[in-house]
């Protein structure tokens, strides 16, 4: 569950490792309780397209809903009602007072209350993703608020942010490197980044995608149906 | 100067209203205006005096019995001044009784804090559930060219037993941050237009700095800030006109 | 009285959603009224001997009359015409209580208190008295602006640090009324009300792009 325990060469970036005290195999809440997955990573990887994604790939199967803590337009919401992707009821979008990160991890009263919100206006709910305003490397969910928490990158970041590490790289539940497509127009060496994207997470997985080629976001797709399907059933 | 006023208007049994007392001195004195054919009564203020000045302790008590209509007004605005060194902050205090289907508008003309005044003025209305009020009260700060005086205004509105709405307004030097973007940014007028009571017009913002809102309880609060009172005037005084006016 | 707790309650790093709330500067900010440090200070002393002024007491009545929440609520309710006034004090109630209850044992306070009726209740679980009550939501009503304009405007944090400290004296002498008057009956307590508040909130509410929530 670690990274092999390895020689730190005088030439090597400096790097962190999971933090040993965090079990990443914490226990999933029972039903009906919904699951909640936390969806961050720096601005422009591509939050808004996967959570998109997989409202179009789960949507029919699970009810599910969305906070977003992005900027959030009416525009917005009409655009993911014409794509028939969520009616704007399951979608709620929370003020972050210009502290996007203390809104997904320091305080997180005002996700809290729009999951609860969504929930008492809704009914019961499988799933609700929590997609965290535009962030740094470091920007990571409290776990106050998600169950499990996939942190997004692209190529076109640069091939080195796996290497950069940081809470985000480091310890999320699922690492997306997004925009695959890019990779040759950018440079960007995706054996690099895996190779790197393994030693910072040990087995924490790591999947690659672009949304171009697969609409369906079908590996984190994948990943969230064996999360939902591993629920303790309701007592 | 202290001075007291009294209006009573009830209904005359045939669809109208008389008023029963309408009693006052100078400087509250009170006239009936208007038409004597129609349902509801006007009475003016007419001022006897300029004022309120430094000292003076004046009372008016309405009293709107059940199914009478009732509008009060001002000919003219009223002028806080000074009074002579040492003497008391001038003080209105206003009380009024609105019964089951009876309806009270107060539309007075604005209050003016003239440099160096220093008033109080007190408001409290109760009405009765099924009761209607209009209740108007605009305020400027400073005549042309002039800092404000001192205006401390209290209003409570009760309705069916319960408290509506408590508001209290302090402007002029004694009032801390004033005249900041908090509380008037600058602005040398501002107006308060409480509607207690059923059947009135749906919230709505009202263009610049205005604004018709919902109370918790059951009326609202229209709300404006102005340069000058004419700003506050265009955002009010449409809703102030009554049916037939 | 431990004043650590003071400080834990007053905390700015509390997690009680305040954070995202402006107090009305992003409103004040949008209409040009506050631009600058010198307007900050205005803004600031307004809201302070209004908003301020009204929650000190409502915090300190909560905090000395630990069965009388409903009146002091509906109290507030009647000193709130902003209808998106009330949501902000109550979600902020509502953030609060979750905190507090991870904290404090905290009687029965409904699912959305307004803001200085549950700092009252949090206050009094804690163990502190009235005036602190009143300290602590006096100083919210400001720190949390200043905050926001140094996030807004990108105003010199120090210059607005300088702000509040010299509000401070104000602030103690608001909080020791407030301590003073919670015997009063409900309709007594102040109510100062700011009618750019009023205003400011209820056209922020009808944005469609805002970065707080009040």
């Amino acid at each position: 569950m670690h990274p092999e325990p390895h020689e730190h060469g005088p030439d090597e970036a400096p790097h962190s490792h999971p933090d040993p005290g965090v079990d990443p195999h914490a226990p999933l809440p029972a039903a009906p309780r919904a699951l909640r997955i936390g969806i961050g990573g720096p601005v422009g990887s591509g939050k808004t397209a996967l959570v998109a994604a997989l409202c179009r790939a789960l949507g029919a199967e699970l009810r599910l809903a969305v906070v977003t803590n992005d900027i959030y337009t009416t525009e917005d919401a009409d655009f993911l009602l014409r794509n028939g992707v969520l009616p704007a009821e399951r979608i709620r979008a929370v003020e972050t007072g210009c502290c996007p990160h203390t809104a997904i991890r320091d305080d997180i009263s005002a996700n809290l209350d729009a999951v609860e919100d969504l929930e008492a206006a809704l009914g019961p709910l499988e799933l609700v993703l929590v997609e965290s305003g535009g962030d740094n490397l470091t920007a990571t969910f409290s776990k106050g608020l998600i169950d499990r928490q996939i942190f997004v990158v692209d190529v076109a970041g640069g091939d080195k942010v796996p290497r950069k590490g940081g809470p985000g790289v480091t310890t999320a539940d699922l690492l997306v490197i997004n925009k695959t497509d890019l990779a040759p127009l950018v440079g960007a060496d995706l054996a690099v980044m895996d190779r790197d994207a393994r030693a910072r997470r040990g087995d924490l997985p790591t999947v690659f995608l672009s949304l171009v080629q697969d609409r369906a976001a079908a590996p984190v797709a994948d990943w969230i149906r064996a999360l939902v399907a591993a629920r303790v059933p309701a007592p | 100067m202290r001075a007291e006023a009294r209006i009573v208007a009830e209904a005359d049994g045939r669809g109208g209203t008389r008023l029963r007392v309408l009693r006052g001195e100078s400087p509250l004195l009170l006239r009936r205006t208007g038409p004597r054919a129609g349902g509801a009564v006007t009475v003016h203020l007419v001022g006897g005096a300029a004022g309120p000045l430094g000292g003076d302790d004046l009372r008016l008590d309405v009293e709107v019995g059940p199914a009478a209509r009732l509008t009060v007004r001002s000919v003219a605005a009223q002028l806080a001044l000074p009074g002579r060194a040492g003497a008391p902050p001038s003080r209105l205090e206003i009380r009024a009784a609105v019964a089951a289907d009876a309806t009270l508008r107060w539309l007075p003309e604005p209050l003016i804090a003239a440099a160096g005044c220093r008033h109080r003025a007190g408001t409290r209305v109760e009405v009765a559930a099924g009761g209607r009020l209009l209740w108007r009260d605009d305020l400027v700060c400073g005549r042309h060219d002039e800092p404000s005086g001192d205006v401390r205004a209290d209003v409570t509105i009760r309705y069916a037993g319960s408290t509506l709405h408590r508001h209290e307004l302090a402007v002029g030097p004694g009032a801390p941050g004033w005249s900041g973007a908090a509380v008037l940014g600058g602005g040398r007028a501002v107006g308060a237009l409480v509607l207690a009571g059923p059947g009135w017009p749906e919230p709505a913002l009202l263009g610049g700095d205005a604004a018709l809102m919902p109370l918790a309880g059951p009326g609202l609060l229209a709300s404006a800030v102005g340069r000058d009172i004419r700003q506050v005037r265009a955002a009010l005084d449409p809703l102030c006109a009554a049916p037939g006016e | 009285m431990s004043l650590a707790t003071l400080l834990v309650l007053a905390d700015g790093r509390l997690p009680a959603g305040g954070h995202a709330h402006s107090g009305g500067l992003e409103a004040a900010v949008a209409a040009g009224r506050v631009r600058d440090v010198g307007d900050l200070g205005g803004f600031l002393r307004g809201r302070l001997h209004t908003t301020g002024l009204v929650s000190a007491a409502f915090a300190a009545g909560a905090c000395a009359r630990t069965g009388d929440f409903r009146d002091l609520d509906r109290g507030l309710d009647a000193r709130t015409p902003s209808p998106a006034l009330r949501r902000a004090s109550r979600a902020q109630g509502r953030a609060l209580l979750r905190a507090g209850r991870a904290m404090w044992s905290l009687p029965e306070l409904g699912r959305e208190p307004h803001h200085p009726v549950a700092l009252g209740a949090l206050a009094a679980a804690a163990g502190l008295g009235p005036r602190e009550a009143a300290v602590a939501a006096a100083h919210g009503t400001v720190s949390g602006p200043a905050g926001a304009a140094v996030r807004l405007l990108g105003l010199d944090p120090y210059a607005v640090h300088a702000l509040l400290a010299r509000l401070a004296p104000e602030i103690d002498r608001i909080a020791a009324d407030a301590a003073a008057r919670t015997d009063d009956p409900v309709d007594d307590l102040p109510a100062a009300g700011a009618p750019l508040l009023d205003l400011g909130a209820e056209l922020h509410a009808t944005w469609e792009v805002r970065l707080f929530a009040s």
